[in-house]
């Protein structure tokens, strides 16, 4: 393999890593306050859609839009979106007590929903013709470190290659991580987890960690659809459901770090590699499969690569599930309502 | 100290809202609550159509009603989403009912579906058409069971989490698709196109003079099957047994890894013959959008309707009418079809809802209730 | 006494959908003095303190601390109002360390500093003489050291009125010793002390005044000096009971059980039971007495086949036509194929032995439905038992087809119990069989076993009150620490005995 493909590799890692990063380290959140949210899809979708509109009607209303006030807009629709879906996700499982995995997949249901409606349809609700396009908020979000990436050499490739948001959501895992162990704030959310009835015994306000712990993660997972539509997709729609198979790795990827942020940071890149991986396997060995499988086009296998990131994740699943220690399983009380008198 | 019969300070807080368990409701109460909550959901879908397109909530569910039940074919369209969503719901009652999160019938389906249309294929018009019908069917069930028992398998063993094994088997099922899509297309259009459009082979035969007439067919016996299954049969009562407390199947004896096994098997089965059906009874195709999401809709169906199949056919039902009727409003105003998904988002969350007005009581504190001690 | 007064409540009132848990109480709590609540399982002690500790919000009633009327919403409003409640079942996070779960919901700066919590604690600990180290895991306690790190807790939070519920049932007599002395500790310090118990010595070793409830009624409050284990019981059962159980003679014992080196590791892979030998004849009621996790479960269980048996371990099973078959590791529905009725009450009535939300009908069937080929499940028989059980133990449900966890807990015991004995044991194995009953249905329950005795069942009755086993057993079994502690004669041996046993390995081997 050449070095300009494998840079390549790496790059489209890290480019794709980002995304399930934001997803996981949202859903670690999440989760470490007890809820299971299947809905991590649907929220990331609402993300995407959020700042995709946001953009849009900036973009589209202006003659000369500015590249940073968009992205500025953009950010905060999609944070008040992907906010609000976590927000309706606790009302729904914390105050209404709807079981989890069925609130969680209703959501994803509605936020791919909501998000493949208006990624398809904003152009003509808006009385215009053809694909939407914010070029100018895509532009701002992919803009670069002037200077590094070029001439720093592979150092430069590797690591100054994206837009500002890889960077945010490393510090954002790192800052998740940090909260989680060393803050009173995160040890009451642990605990929150962990046994929700001796957290309310302490005195701690168990709902209102729930709220607060899911929507906050929430807005983080939505970055991550902002990232996919704006850097990924480069600011145009594809109602191709990747966003979809992305959110539920970010979901697998919380199992696969013991529900430690930081562990977020370097797995999600190993499952970019992983997921790129079907453009970099040698032409000889899918020559070789294809005459084995009885087709002449090497390039049909593919298909079967690209099975790989997925699965890596059963086999991690079940290496997970002989993993005996105590600190490395999941909250005690994660998918679990909790109501203080119930007996 | 304050007097005993003095009346409690005013600046005393109190909860403004006090929730209570009901200790028991009803039934008819309880369906009350349901349909309030359901018209509420129609509403607010109303709500959304009006927002996006100039129609008012009355012309909105008329022209839903017309996409829906316009027209016998429409009808009959509507009647066959319905049977095919129950199917799978009924598929997936089993396993929820031993809190089996099975979240894998998307790719159950596709499973079921890819190897109706390889006999389709390899075989149609060599054998004949009935003995043809059988094998698909035959062969789509068992692809669907396997494509179960492996996380099935895994679970009762090592007691690997089975919601995402499920869910990754989704997409290794969707490549495994699209590979075939391809090896299978000549024209290289990335499709299989219609499978034996000349033919027929493999296709179901119409029932009087309905094409989906079998699928509904189907779907109603199956129904009736699965609810006798559940309520009669001993593995039904090992799988409510099982599903309900571990330690009182090993008091029982019933062994749970063995009730993990057959049960995933039965519930994956019944999902691969959805796909059967799709493919021989409906688009004639096979593709990645062959399942169509529909395996995530059928959780939350199995879920809500509690494995009672009536109630679960009045929500396949709703949801029917609700997807159909948004595909007419998005044909006459040209939008996508996407816009069916988040009304069928809304009303679950409706009757999701629902559970808790019905398991709970919501008190508002009144000083009176304290005075009156 | 005024300006001693640390909680006063007044007609508080909580109802659990149709039970009333707590009706109109209205008691009082003093500073430095130690409050005996006592009353039976299910007189609402518990719920009570609940309400003070902000756990359940009370329906109707006034609480007032410190002379102010309060509304505790929360533990958190509790613990601001100094109040702190150890629990029976203890709120620790097992992940988490001493220290962690100590500064738990504390409010302070954002961030902690372990190093400077874990000194803190050192210093409590030397202070009052408590064995804990702030750096291990909950999970890798024992359950004293977990009692004690609750107490830790409640005192480094500055706690002047402790609730302790049941604080020594889990508690060896040393370390209920060691408790008791930091009780006294806390008294002379000046901090109001509520202990929740139903064992008459502790309320008069201990105590200075003592309220009673009964059937969630406030009954009254004594001083303790003036009482005694008399007018405590009367005040507590309402009535005077002596503990009349008809004890006769077994007729023509056969040996039923010869249970021999047996060897259980439970699901901790610690050793539960430890190389215990002991026979069980028919006609008999064998007691097992032992403080609660000594291995009575997995005895039970390991009979019932429920359980993995260590290699060279036998329980040779004799049939009443002496033929005999060794029952280790023979799974539980090969002992039912083998036509052994072996019946057996587990102590986790409706997560083991019944189906919670089954009705009774349905319950019938658990140990029956597989009979014959058929696939399909017979109703008939199910539904004349279930019909016959609820008649003959006068079973209150509204129907046969109720959920089970729906009924009062003396009824789900009869459904249970009846199951039981309607399958015709041979061997009638029961643990706790009157937990949680109050005083006519646990005799109804005595009643039953005695019965079963006569007709020449061998019945094996796991307990917890000793009263009860001397007064119903034959032969007594004693436990202590999964080791056989000595078999005693019920009929002559003290309580004093017993309970010294169940303490104390006593060097001798265990008579068979």
């Amino acid at each position: 393999m050449s070095m300009t493909s494998l840079l390549a590799w790496i790059n489209a890692a890290v480019t794709f890593g980002t995304i399930i990063m934001l997803g996981s380290v949202g859903e670690i959140l999440t989760e470490k306050s007890g809820n299971l949210n299947l809905g991590v899809p649907g929220i990331m979708y609402l993300g995407a859609i959020g700042a995709l509109a946001g953009a849009f009607f900036y973009e589209n209303g202006n003659p000369a839009p500015n590249a940073v006030v968009s992205l500025i807009i953009s950010l905060i629709c999609a944070l008040a979106a992907s906010g609000l879906g976590g927000l309706l996700y606790c009302f729904m499982t914390v105050t209404l007590r709807a079981n989890q995995n069925v609130t969680g997949l209703t959501l994803t249901i509605f936020g791919s929903g909501v998000a493949n409606f208006f990624g398809g349809s904003l152009v003509k609700l808006s009385g215009g013709v053809g694909q939407i396009s914010v070029a100018a908020a895509s532009s701002a979000y992919r803009a670069q470190i002037p200077g590094l990436a070029n001439s720093l050499g592979i150092f430069g490739t590797i690591f100054f290659n994206y837009g500002f948001l890889t960077y945010t959501s490393i510090l954002i895992a790192l800052a998740a991580g940090y909260f989680l162990k060393k803050t009173r704030a995160g040890l009451n959310l642990r605990a929150v987890g962990e046994n929700p009835a001796t957290a309310d015994a302490a005195g701690i306000n168990v709902i209102k960690y729930k709220y607060v712990a899911t929507t906050i993660g929430a807005m983080i997972e939505g970055l991550g659809g902002v990232y996919y539509v704006m850097d990924y997709i480069k600011g145009t729609w594809d109602t191709g459901g990747g966003i979809e198979a992305l959110g539920w790795l970010a979901v697998a990827l919380v199992i696969f770090t013991s529900w430690k942020p930081i562990s977020a940071i370097w797995g999600s890149f190993v499952f970019g590699i992983c997921y790129w991986v079907y453009l970099y396997i040698p032409g000889s060995i899918s020559i070789a499969l294809a005459k084995a499988l009885g087709t002449s086009n090497p390039s049909h296998m593919q298909n079967l690569y690209r099975m790989i990131p997925y699965l890596v994740t059963i086999v991690i699943l079940i290496l997970v599930s002989k993993r005996k220690r105590r600190e490395n399983q999941n909250p005690q009380s994660l998918g679990i309502s909790y109501f203080r008198e119930e007996r | 100290m304050r007097n005993k019969y003095e009346k409690p300070h005013d600046s005393v807080k109190e909860p403004l809202i006090h929730l209570v368990r009901r200790a028991d409701i009803p039934v008819a109460k309880a369906w009350l609550i349901r349909l309030v909550c359901v018209l509420a959901g129609l509403l607010v879908c109303a709500l959304f159509i009006m927002s996006i397109t100039s129609l008012n909530p009355i012309s909105v569910y008329a022209s839903m009603f017309s996409g829906a039940f316009g027209t016998s074919r429409r009808i009959w369209q509507t009647l066959k989403d319905m049977g095919m969503l129950l199917i799978i719901a009924i598929g997936l009652a089993p396993a929820f009912k031993l809190r089996f999160w099975n979240v894998g019938a998307e790719g159950q389906i596709l499973i079921g579906g890819l190897v109706s249309a390889a006999w389709m294929i390899h075989l149609g018009g060599k054998v004949p058409g009935f003995f043809l019908i059988i094998l698909m069917a035959v062969s789509a069930a068992l692809a669907g069971a396997v494509w179960g028992l492996i996380p099935a398998y895994f679970k009762a063993k090592y007691k690997t989490n089975e919601t995402l094994f499920t869910l990754m088997m989704n997409y290794v099922a969707l490549q495994l698709v699209e590979f075939c899509v391809d090896l299978w297309d000549k024209k290289q259009s990335h499709s299989v196109g219609i499978i034996n459009g000349d033919t027929k082979a493999g296709w179901l035969s119409p029932l009087f003079g309905q094409q989906f007439a079998p699928v509904v067919l189907i779907a109603a016996i199956l129904t009736a099957a699965m609810y006798f299954y559940m309520k009669h049969s001993k593995h039904g009562f090992e799988i409510s047994v099982a599903g309900e407390s571990e330690n009182t199947a090993r008091y029982a004896g019933i062994s749970v890894s063995k009730v993990i096994l057959r049960t995933m098997a039965i519930s994956a089965g019944i999902c691969g013959i959805a796909g059967f059906l799709e493919v021989a009874g409906v688009s004639h195709t096979i593709s990645s959008l062959t399942a169509g999401g529909r395996g995530f809709t059928a959780i939350i169906v199995a879920w809500l309707g509690k494995f009672n199949p009536l109630a679960m056919s009045l929500i396949t039902a709703i949801l029917a009418f609700l997807s159909r009727g948004a595909n007419q409003i998005a044909s006459d105003f040209n939008f996508n079809t996407y816009a069916s998904e988040i009304l069928t988002g809304i009303i679950l969350f409706f009757i999701l809802a629902s559970e808790f007005f019905i398991n709970y009581q919501i008190r508002f504190r009144s000083k009176k209730g304290k005075e009156a001690a | 006494m005024e300006d001693r007064s640390a909680v006063r409540m007044e007609n508080v009132t909580k109802r659990f959908g149709s039970v009333t848990a707590n009706d109109h109480v209205s008691m009082s709590i003093n500073y430095g003095e130690i409050l005996s609540i006592l009353g039976e399982n299910g007189s609402g002690k518990t719920t009570l303190m609940n309400m003070l500790a902000g756990i359940y919000y009370p329906d109707e009633g006034y609480f007032y601390v410190n002379g102010r009327e309060v509304t505790i919403k929360s533990p958190h409003d509790a613990y601001r109002l100094g109040i702190g409640m150890i629990h029976q079942h203890f709120k620790l996070i097992d992940v988490f360390t001493a220290a962690e779960n100590i500064i738990l919901g504390i409010e302070g700066s954002r961030t902690y500093d372990l190093k400077e919590v874990n000194q803190k604690v050192r210093e409590i600990a030397a202070q009052y003489g408590f064995d804990i180290d702030p750096e291990q895991k909950v999970y890798e306690m024992s359950v004293a050291q977990k009692q004690t790190l609750e107490i830790v807790k409640i005192l480094y939070r500055g706690a002047n009125i402790l609730i302790l519920d049941e604080p020594t049932a889990v508690l060896t007599p040393q370390e209920t010793a060691k408790l008791f002395k930091v009780l006294k500790a806390m008294r002379a310090d000046g901090k109001a002390v509520v202990l929740i118990t139903h064992k008459l010595n502790e309320v008069l070793e201990l105590s200075d005044r003592v309220t009673i409830l009964r059937k969630g009624q406030y009954i009254t409050t004594i001083p303790t000096p003036v009482a005694t284990e008399q007018i405590l019981t009367e005040a507590m059962v309402g009535e005077k009971v002596t503990l009349d159980i008809d004890r006769p003679m077994p007729v023509n014992p056969e040996k039923r059980l010869e249970v021999r080196h047996l060897t259980v590791y439970n699901d901790e892979r610690i050793k539960a039971l430890d190389d215990v030998s002991f026979d069980v004849y028919s006609g008999e009621i064998l007691g097992i007495a032992g403080i609660s996790g000594c291995g009575q479960k997995e005895l039970l269980e390991a009979i019932a086949g429920l359980q993995r048996i260590e290699e060279g371990g036998s329980i040779v099973y004799t049939d009443p036509s002496g033929n005999e078959k060794d029952l280790a590791g023979v799974p539980v529905r090969e002992i039912r194929n083998l036509g052994i009725h072996l019946s057996f009450v587990p102590e986790d009535r409706l997560g083991m032995g019944l189906v919670a939300s089954m009705g009774m009908t349905e319950n019938m069937m658990l140990k029956e439905y597989d009979r014959g080929r058929s696939p399909f499940l017979n109703r008939t028989s199910s539904l004349k038992i279930a019909d016959e059980i609820k008649n003959e133990l006068d079973v209150s449900t509204p129907s046969l087809d109720t959920p089970v966890r729906k009924l009062s807990g003396g009824n789900v015991q009869k459904v249970l119990v009846g199951r039981e004995i309607a399958a015709e044991p041979v061997i009638l194995m029961t643990a706790y069989a009157v937990r949680g009953l109050d005083i006519s249905k646990s005799y109804t329950i005595y009643n039953l076993l005695t019965e079963q005795k006569k007709k020449g069942v061998a019945v094996i009755y796991v307990g917890e009150d000793l009263d009860v086993l001397l007064a119903l057993a034959d032969r007594i079994l004693v436990l202590c620490g999964g080791k056989a502690n000595g078999m005693l004669d019920a009929r002559t041996v003290t309580k004093e005995e017993v309970g010294r046993r169940m303490t104390n390995i006593v060097n001798e081997e265990a008579k068979a």
